[in-house]
């Protein structure tokens, strides 16, 4: 497999030095890399599961709006900044590790480097409840 | 195919006597076969080129890797340029901002340097590069960003079945003592895989990196890792840092020697030695 872009490298390189959760995705929408804290959130270590598409970790953690009503993937700030290749930004609800239902924000950018080619996206969840 | 080091200093060139052996001038690589040549960077190792006795062809073809001074400043008293029967085609990276010529322009313009850019005699071709791949005669460069600060290229030149790959300003990972286990997750890996001759960045000892990073260099610990890793067939170590003299080198290269053991040819870079591949 080739090497990623250097944007996508560097991407990762800062998402490892984060304590916000990190994902990290190719123009398709497959799930590159995310990072330690986000493992929280997957409940599975990036080292386990390895690159994932859209449609696994899109649905993986339920996300839906605090009545419960589901979001589907297009609803979700990183899959629509991979069609839109524009920033995007949701607060909505997932399911932890414990079951909860927890209030997260995400900020979803795109990856755009030098070559001016949209490389993938990379988005930063926050935890609501967990403010550092 | 053969290669030769005209300037293997980082950052700025030095004079002193204690500097002598692995050569005081940056970064400058010329790379010969008998169809052809291509110079990578211009940094004052450019000044000993003998381009009347080597480059007799009216066409010179520089690769810059970035615009940091240490690779250009040879550029603006590089005798070819003001010869109005030169054609000079100057490759380097292109930015998101600024087109490479005005980039060039910052540097080959007063109050910097006495004559603008434009009014340089030789006929002048500036090539902005990325991710791609350039042909040129029997060469064949692919240029990919790599990490360094600002745009930054690296360079793999296949002649036939030789392939040198040249990465001189190189961090392949920031921070951290151990490249990622992933090769997809490694600056610089496509260029680098498998080549014969791997020229890399090496400026600094493992203990100096550990504050400087981000400043888009490697420990020669570093350097060795990358090659081994990439599995290219040799390893210069290259960019030595001003800081440090000859013995200071030489100790750091025994050091690495003694407690690894590679098993391809790690050199250190001597300016004007030739290489053949």
């Amino acid at each position: 497999m080739p090497a990623h872009e250097i944007e996508l490298i560097l991407s990762r390189q800062l998402a490892d030095c984060l304590t916000v959760p990190v994902f990290i995705v190719d123009p398709e929408g497959n799930l590159l890399f995310y990072n330690p804290p986000a493992e929280e959130i997957l409940g599975q270590k990036f080292e386990e599961t390895g690159p994932m598409p859209v449609g696994d970790w899109g649905t993986s953690f339920n996300p839906h709006e605090e009545d419960g009503t589901p979001i589907p993937p297009e609803g979700l700030p990183l899959v629509q900044t991979m069609s839109t290749q524009i920033p995007a930004h949701r607060t909505f609800w997932i399911n932890s590790l414990n079951g909860n239902s927890t209030r997260i924000s995400v900020t979803a950018i795109p990856i755009v480097g030098r070559s001016k080619k949209f490389s993938g996206a990379m988005a930063i969840f926050w935890d609501d409840e967990h403010r550092l | 195919m053969k290669v030769k080091l005209h300037g293997t200093r980082g950052s700025y060139p030095i004079s002193s006597e204690s500097g002598k052996t692995y050569g005081g001038n940056t970064p400058c690589v010329t790379i010969s076969s008998e169809s052809g040549q291509l110079i990578l960077d211009a940094g004052t190792g450019i000044l000993g080129i003998d381009f009347d006795a080597d480059f007799p062809s009216d066409r010179i073809d520089i690769f810059l890797t970035h615009l940091h001074m240490d690779h250009i400043q040879g550029l603006a008293f590089c005798k070819p340029l003001f010869n109005p029967n030169k054609e000079i085609h100057l490759w380097g990276p292109r930015d998101s901002t600024h087109s490479l010529q005005y980039r060039l322009n910052q540097y080959l313009s007063p109050p910097l340097f006495p004559i603008p850019l434009r009014d340089i005699p030789s006929k002048l071709h500036i090539h902005e590069l990325g991710n791609t791949t350039t042909e040129l005669g029997e060469f064949v460069i692919t240029s990919e960003f790599i990490s360094h600060p600002g745009p930054t290229l690296g360079y793999r030149i296949q002649h036939g079945s030789n392939t040198v790959c040249y990465l001189p300003d190189h961090e392949p990972i920031i921070g951290r003592s151990r490249l990622y286990p992933e090769d997809a997750w490694v600056s610089g890996f496509n260029l680098a895989q498998g080549a014969d001759l791997l020229i890399h960045d090496s400026q600094y000892t493992k203990k100096e990196y550990k504050s400087k990073p981000g400043w888009g260099h490697s420990s020669i610990n570093m350097a060795a890792q990358f090659c081994d890793r990439t599995k290219a067939k040799r390893l210069i170590l290259f960019h030595h840092d001003p800081m440090h003299s000859d013995k200071q080198i030489r100790k750091m290269y025994d050091k690495l020697m003694h407690k690894t053991d590679y098993d391809f040819p790690i050199e250190l870079a001597i300016q004007g030695k030739e290489l053949k591949i």
